[in-house]
């Protein structure tokens, strides 16, 4: 275990190849305990590639991926997943043959479902409650979001990388989650990464930012900064005033 | 294991629940259609029997290879090595419980059965085992290699078998009392068949059951769907795969049992024969879909009868039939499995 101050996840030099294709070229960044992170970055940047790498759903060819002090860089998915990470992927990866019940019941990994938790959960997500016994393959889009985000914190875990988790949505939902967030955040022990397109949503919510290019990280630091500065804005995610509005 | 009570019944009415009904009344369907062409009401319910009888024990030999396939997209011929081995595991322990075997008790003829069940079952499970570390481990992921190396390891049983007990057929008499039929006026249904229906059916419970309450069978089923998501929950999914291909060739070897009993004679082919039908039934059924495999194989083996009576140059003919018929209508099988 590593200090209090030290970073719980940190990237440094992370190279990932998917077949033939080179797709992080060196990746460094950390994401503070405590905090919210924003991984933010255009279509195809690597930032989907860079939470599957940190789930060892591929496996970094250079560089190392830490997690609370341990390099976990070559560690096999469930390993990583036993170590308190939790992941919300960008297709939800709900098991829709499965009731929404069932799909808690599996992520509930160490026992029942706590139930104090299950009605934190349903408060956040009313419509798991509704919808419990129901194949998770008929909810909504934004249902289907909520249940894989549900499944992340239905038992207490360190850190959780969520991808892009307002894609699709519409607006009255994406305020659900946002809500959702802020509940989540009130734990100063949760530290959460999420990669994002939505500024507005990553601009109320993160702490910190990293933004990605062509498979590097090419900023980092406090989101309020970022927020401020809108030239920085315009160069690095090329969003025009009007678009963030 | 449990679980929070299903809360209280909601305000807004939930999205309805699509309960697809349609491939469940295939074989009623195709049953009542050959009444007419059979003519005989006593025939088609001998050959309706016989082809529900066969068709439960196939779908023991492939509900463990959809499971296999539909969890690790492994694709294994060796299955059928496991059907011969199994049957030939029960004809070397027969002799030795002819005490319980020649009786015409009914309880001791059960007993027997079930003692040859384990044996075979065991035998097969560990057999299983074997084959899944030095045949398939190495071969994960490589469709071309896995055909390969497990047409082999089906060709190698099958000669180890010949080695062992030689070429020619052996014989696997049914016990006393399992022999004859039963008889209601003038149709009568051969014991066996009852016998193979009901272990069937069963088999099918236990499966239904394990796959539906329990967490392992949660594992599988989301497994099948989303292998990857299932690891990211932090679950071992080789493990679980290892498990279902212990019992899958365990069934296999089951089937193996049943179907040696049906034929009263084991040849060392057998597994190899009976394959063909067990792939068409995975296909018809979805890879990965065990009650869509109940039903193909429930199809397959009463078409494969009428056919016999019927036309019985057509027979094998009639299922790669059935199977296209399927497969225009459900180009994924019956029930098709959503995947990732
Ligand atoms: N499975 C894959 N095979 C080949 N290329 C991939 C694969 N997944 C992603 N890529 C490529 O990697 C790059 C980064 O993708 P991704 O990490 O999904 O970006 P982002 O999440 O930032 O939109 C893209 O150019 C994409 O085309
Ligand atoms: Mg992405």
């Amino acid at each position: 275990m590593s200090s209090d101050t030290a970073p719980l996840l940190t990237l440094t030099g992370v190279n990932t190849h998917i077949g033939p294709y080179h797709i992080l070229q060196g990746v460094d960044f950390a994401v503070p305990r405590g905090s919210l992170t924003m991984l933010l970055g255009r279509n195809g940047a690597g930032k989907t590639t860079t939470l599957r790498t940190i789930m060892g759903l591929w496996h970094a060819s250079a560089g190392a991926v830490r997690f609370d002090g341990a390099d976990i860089t070559a560690w096999a998915t469930p390993d990583i997943a036993q170590a308190g990470i939790a992941y919300v992927p960008e297709n939800m990866g709900i098991f829709a043959d499965l009731t929404v019940r069932d799909n808690l019941l599996l992520a509930a990994r160490s026992g029942p479902i706590d139930e104090t938790r299950l009605r934190w959960i349903f408060g956040l997500f009313p419509a798991l409650e509704r919808f419990w016994s129901l194949a998770a393959g008929v909810l909504s889009g934004g249902q289907k979001q909520m249940l894989s985000i549900a499944r992340a914190i239905i038992e207490p875990r360190r850190l959780f990388l969520i991808d892009e988790p307002t894609k699709g949505l519409a607006p009255a939902i994406i305020a659900n989650m946002i809500e959702a967030f802020r509940e989540l955040k009130k734990n100063p022990d949760t530290t959460i990464l999420v990669v994002e397109q939505n500024f507005l949503f990553a601009k109320s919510l993160g702490d910190a930012v990293a933004v990605m290019d062509n498979g590097r990280v090419v900023h980092a630091g406090a989101m309020a900064a970022l927020a401020e500065d809108r030239g920085l804005q315009q160069r690095l995610l090329g969003l025009s005033l009007d678009q963030h509005q | 294991m449990t679980a929070p009570a299903t809360p209280a019944p909601a305000a807004r009415p939930a999205p309805a629940q699509r309960r697809d009904v349609a491939p469940l009344l295939l074989v009623p369907l195709l049953a009542l259609a050959a009444l007419p062409l059979i003519g005989d009401l006593s025939t088609w319910i001998t050959l309706t029997a016989a082809g529900l009888a066969m068709g439960m024990i196939i779908f023991i030999i492939a509900s463990g290879l959809t499971l296999v396939f539909g969890l690790m997209d492994v694709l294994n011929f060796g299955h059928g090595a496991f059907i011969s081995v199994g049957a030939y595991a029960a004809a070397v322990l027969a002799p030795s419980l002819s005490g319980l075997t020649q009786t015409d008790s009914l309880v001791l003829n059960i007993v027997a059965l079930l003692a040859l069940i384990a044996l075979a079952m065991a035998v097969t499970g560990a057999l299983g085992y074997a084959f899944e570390r030095i045949i398939i481990m190495p071969v994960y992921g490589q469709h071309l290699k896995q055909i390969l190396v497990t047409v082999g390891g089906l060709i190698v049983a099958e000669q180890l078998i010949i080695a062992v007990f030689g070429p020619v057929q052996i014989a696997l008499p049914l016990p006393a009392a399992f022999r004859g039929s039963i008889v209601f006026g003038d149709v009568a249904i051969e014991r066996y068949r009852v016998i193979a229906v009901a272990v069937g059916l069963v088999v099918f419970a236990a499966m239904l059951l394990v796959l539906g309450r329990t967490k392992i069978g949660l594992l599988i089923r989301a497994g099948v769907e989303n292998g990857e998501m299932v690891e990211a929950l932090g679950y071992h999914i080789r493990r679980l795969f290892v498990g279902v291909f212990i019992a899958g060739s365990a069934l296999a070897g089951l089937g193996g049992v049943m179907w040696g009993f049906y034929r009263e004679a084991l040849t060392p082919a057998m597994g190899m024969d009976v394959m063909v039908l067990v792939f068409i039934v995975v296909v018809i059924g979805g890879l990965g879909s065990v009650g869509g495999c109940f039903i193909g194989a429930l199809l397959v083996a009463v078409t494969a009868n009428y056919t016999g009576f019927l036309a019985p140059k057509l027979a094998l003919g009639s299922n790669i039939l059935l199977m296209a018929l399927i497969l225009l209508w459900r180009s994924r099988g019956l029930y098709p499995v959503a995947k990732r």
